[in-house]
């Protein structure tokens, strides 16, 4: 009878695996889940519901963060099949992207030096367009292809544009103060 | 719903089975305390009708202190031992207060947090605060008509673990069942939300005495999702006193003061300010006790200038609270403000400025805080009403651990939904290696010295290995109260460490026993009494709990061995509640949690279950 607190995070909102994904279905789910076990419900009764409660509202976050970010709910997918996206040793990325990085890197260092906002919200709109159409590949990879190998090549990518636009931000506060 | 119905104390209670409960804004400048009295959040006053408490706690050598008008009234006459604007120093070292100086009291540098040396002895701010609360306690308990079974008492968002903890220990030096420590730009949202029906992005402007806050929260079919916040938990009204008194001793050109006439000159600042918002001009006169006068004239226009660092420090936070939730400012449907400091006509034009629209005012800014408190107490304490919400907060800082090159690693990220857990894997750098010292600590800064300490702890007895072999997993997880704590584990052999995060900047539970104790001396109360009450009410509670949920599931989810155990811890707690032993009362309380733990799992996964397929368990 036991619910499996440890099902994979898709079975726990009741929702199919995959890539692509009904952000609203799992919205609503994690939202009535919640309603059911956050502690909040849960202050008036024992210190056994309460840990309980705990336990399960801290699940329920976790497997909801896992999957609402596209770059999250890659790397949990991969994980399902036994890989680790962001494991050391398949750091070696194309040449091509790290050319593009190095651009992106020093025309941040240049605009950082002129204080130039409007250079980094360009820079930071490229990167947003290339990652919105490399997220449109990493989801056929994933869900028609079945190509995890290539897909954790554009997780990983994902990754280093993710960092790369914190890094902006960043200089965003760092030229405001 | 009117929100801002002020009541008399005294008035009639509510029935027998609605718990007493009642939320806190404990706040730097002022506090108050709310309840819901008919469905209706309500500030309850004091016996003059006065909403707000003066957060000031007068210490003599030979009365119990004095708290509120009286002691704000003495802080010229009496400034070494009449403690203003104690908040400040809740959770902070003599380190952390860079303008030591400008306070009029004899600071004493004790380990973890500041304390002061007052006339009945040294005090820490813990227990000015617990001063505080007492009173509010005393106000709620006499306009209720009983016993409060629990608080919410609400911290700035922006508020640490440091911070966080002491306020949770001053509530318990108080005797208070706190329920929920709840940021106060929330509990201000839930106030807003329910009383207007309000859906969408909302952004709270939350600028108290000592405090700045900045929450961006969704609004949605009764969920309160808080997006991101940001803030800084030293800026608030105090600095814009603090920039007009040295506007007053430049213009007057007066050299350094004594302790009254610093207190002095502050009051006169703090008066002009909160003129400033109704008048273009006020007048500034004061004689010292060295017979030199101040008379000057302030406009609202010198006041812009020498105020505007101030203001621009609280939109740097604005901004990245905006950021961190992926929003633009055209995304924000209304702009909430909160803390008496957004009076200021300064800080309307800057807020409504920088979001391009007129900030939302309809709510007094002094009471919405405590007004949502108590609304969110009334539920927490189990009083369903018909509307039933849900409330998903967050972590302010990033937390982390220290690692090699006193760099700080980020194992739970700011804006993380709480509750949270997050765990990550370290290995040792040396061969044979048999301890680890874990360094936990908060800030978004990535060297050490730039971030909190939080506590330091060892994992002992790692069977010697080559370096690098061992795995050492550290497990953060903080509660819905926002507190940390933390364990680790050597996964290999098993070896755990754990530490709930206090021995830093918290009490011990033997300083809270030792207070309390200090404090009954003035009260005439009785420690045992006390804590015999404590424990007939909290067993009760329990025994209550137990039996609702044995009502609810008990037939479907345990066998009659098992319902026949619970049973009997049931019957035993029951039978030692009339006894005078607290510690047995406790440990029969203990026994009775122990026996309903599988039974409180099992109804959870019901929950769980009833959830994801909106029906009845026997449905399924």
């Amino acid at each position: 009878m036991q619910f499996d607190f440890n099902r994979n995070h898709f079975e726990l909102f009741g929702l199919v695996p995959g890539f692509a994904l009904d952000s609203a279905a799992l919205e609503q789910a994690y939202r009535a889940l919640q309603s059911q076990v956050h502690p909040d419900k849960f202050t008036h009764l024992s210190a056994a519901e309460q840990r309980a409660s705990m336990q399960w509202s801290t699940r329920v976050n976790e497997a909801y963060q896992a999957l609402k970010s596209p770059l999250n709910r890659a790397q949990y997918l991969l994980q399902l099949q036994g890989i680790d996206a962001l494991a050391e040793r398949d750091t070696a990325m194309p040449g091509d992207f790290l050319m593009q990085q190095m651009e992106w890197r020093e025309g941040m260092q240049e605009a950082r030096e002129a204080a130039d906002v409007a250079a980094l919200q360009t820079i930071e709109a490229e990167i947003t367009d290339t990652a919105q159409q490399l997220r449109a590949v990493l989801a056929r990879q994933l869900d028609e292809q079945h190509d995890y190998l290539g897909a954790a090549q554009s997780v990983r990518k994902l990754k280093f544009m993710d960092k790369l636009v914190v890094e902006i931000h960043d200089t965003y506060e760092a030229l405001e103060t | 719903m009117a929100l801002l119905q002020i009541s008399e104390p005294g008035m009639s209670t509510e029935p027998h089975q609605h718990r007493l409960a009642a939320g806190i804004d404990l706040g730097t400048t002022n506090s108050l305390v709310a309840s819901v009295r008919n469905s209706v959040s309500v500030v309850l006053n004091d016996e003059d009708g006065r909403a707000l408490l003066p957060s000031v706690v007068r210490y003599s050598a030979t009365a119990a202190p004095v708290v509120g008008y009286a002691a704000q009234c003495a802080q010229s006459i009496d400034p070494h031992n009449t403690l203003v604007s104690v908040k400040r120093f809740m959770g902070r070292g003599l380190a952390d207060i860079t303008d030591a100086g400008s306070f009029p009291y004899h600071f004493v540098d004790a380990p973890g947090m500041v304390q002061f040396r007052t006339a009945a002895g040294v005090k820490s701010p813990v227990e000015a605060s617990a001063e505080i609360l007492r009173v509010l306690r005393d106000r709620a308990e006499r306009s209720l008509g009983g016993e409060l079974s629990g608080v919410v008492i609400t911290v700035p968002a922006y508020f640490d673990d440091a911070q966080r903890q002491a306020t949770k220990d001053a509530a318990k030096l108080a005797g208070l069942n706190v329920l929920r420590l709840l940021n106060e730009p929330t509990a201000a949202a839930i106030a807003y939300g329910l009383d207007n029906a309000a859906e969408g992005i909302y952004a709270v402007y939350d600028l108290g005495g000592g405090t700045f806050d900045i929450s961006i929260l969704r609004l949605s079919q009764g969920v309160f999702e808080v997006l991101a916040t940001n803030g800084d938990s030293a800026l608030g009204g105090d600095d814009f006193d603090q920039r007009v008194f040295c506007w007053i001793l430049e213009k007057s050109r007066l050299a350094a003061l004594d302790a009254k006439d610093t207190r002095l000159l502050l009051t006169k600042a703090r008066e002009a300010k909160e003129s400033l918002s109704e008048h273009r001009e006020v007048s500034i006169t004061a004689v010292l006790s060295t017979g030199e006068t101040v008379d000057l004239m302030l406009n609202a226009t010198t006041f812009h200038e020498i105020t505007q660092s101030l203001v621009n420090k609280t939109l740097a936070p604005t901004r990245k609270a905006l950021r961190d939730a992926g929003l633009s400012v055209d995304e924000i449907k209304g702009v909430v403000m909160v803390g008496g400091s957004t009076r200021m006509p300064r800080i309307q034009a800057a807020v409504a400025e920088f979001f391009q629209q007129t900030p939302l005012t309809n709510l007094d800014p002094d009471k919405v805080v405590a007004l949502g408190a108590a609304i969110q107490a009334n539920v927490l304490a189990g009083n369903r009403g018909e509307d039933d919400w849900l409330l998903l907060d967050v972590i302010p800082l990033s937390l982390g651990i220290e690692t090699m090159g006193g760099l700080v690693e980020k194992i739970v990220p700011r804006n993380t939904t709480i509750p949270a857990a997050r765990g990550q894997e370290f290995t040792t750098y040396k061969d044979g290696q048999t301890a680890m010292s874990i360094h936990v600590l908060q800030g978004e800064r990535e060297l050490v010295s730039d971030c909190r300490s939080l506590a330091k702890f060892e994992l002992r007895g790692i069977p010697p290995m080559v370096a690098g072999a061992a795995r050492i997993r550290v497990t953060f997880q903080v509660d819905a109260d926002g507190l940390l704590s933390v364990s680790a584990q050597e996964l290999k052999s098993g070896v755990q460490a754990s530490v709930t995060v206090k021995p830093a900047y918290g009490l011990a539970d033997e300083d809270i026993t030792r207070m309390l104790r200090d404090s009954y001396t003035h009260a005439k109360d009785d420690m045992q009494m006390r804590a015999l009450q404590e424990a007939r009410v909290d067993a009760q509670r329990l025994m209550d709990a137990t039996q609702t949920a044995l009502d609810e599931n008990a037939a479907e989810l345990l066998t009659a061995d098992e319902r026949n155990a619970i049973e009997a811890a049931m019957r035993t707690l029951q039978g030692r509640l009339d006894g005078s032993d607290p510690r047995a009362i406790k440990d029969a309380a203990e026994a009775l949690n122990a026996a309903t733990h599988d039974f409180a799992a099992r109804r959870m996964d019901v929950s769980v279950r009833e959830a994801l397929t909106g029906q009845r368990l026997d449905a399924i």
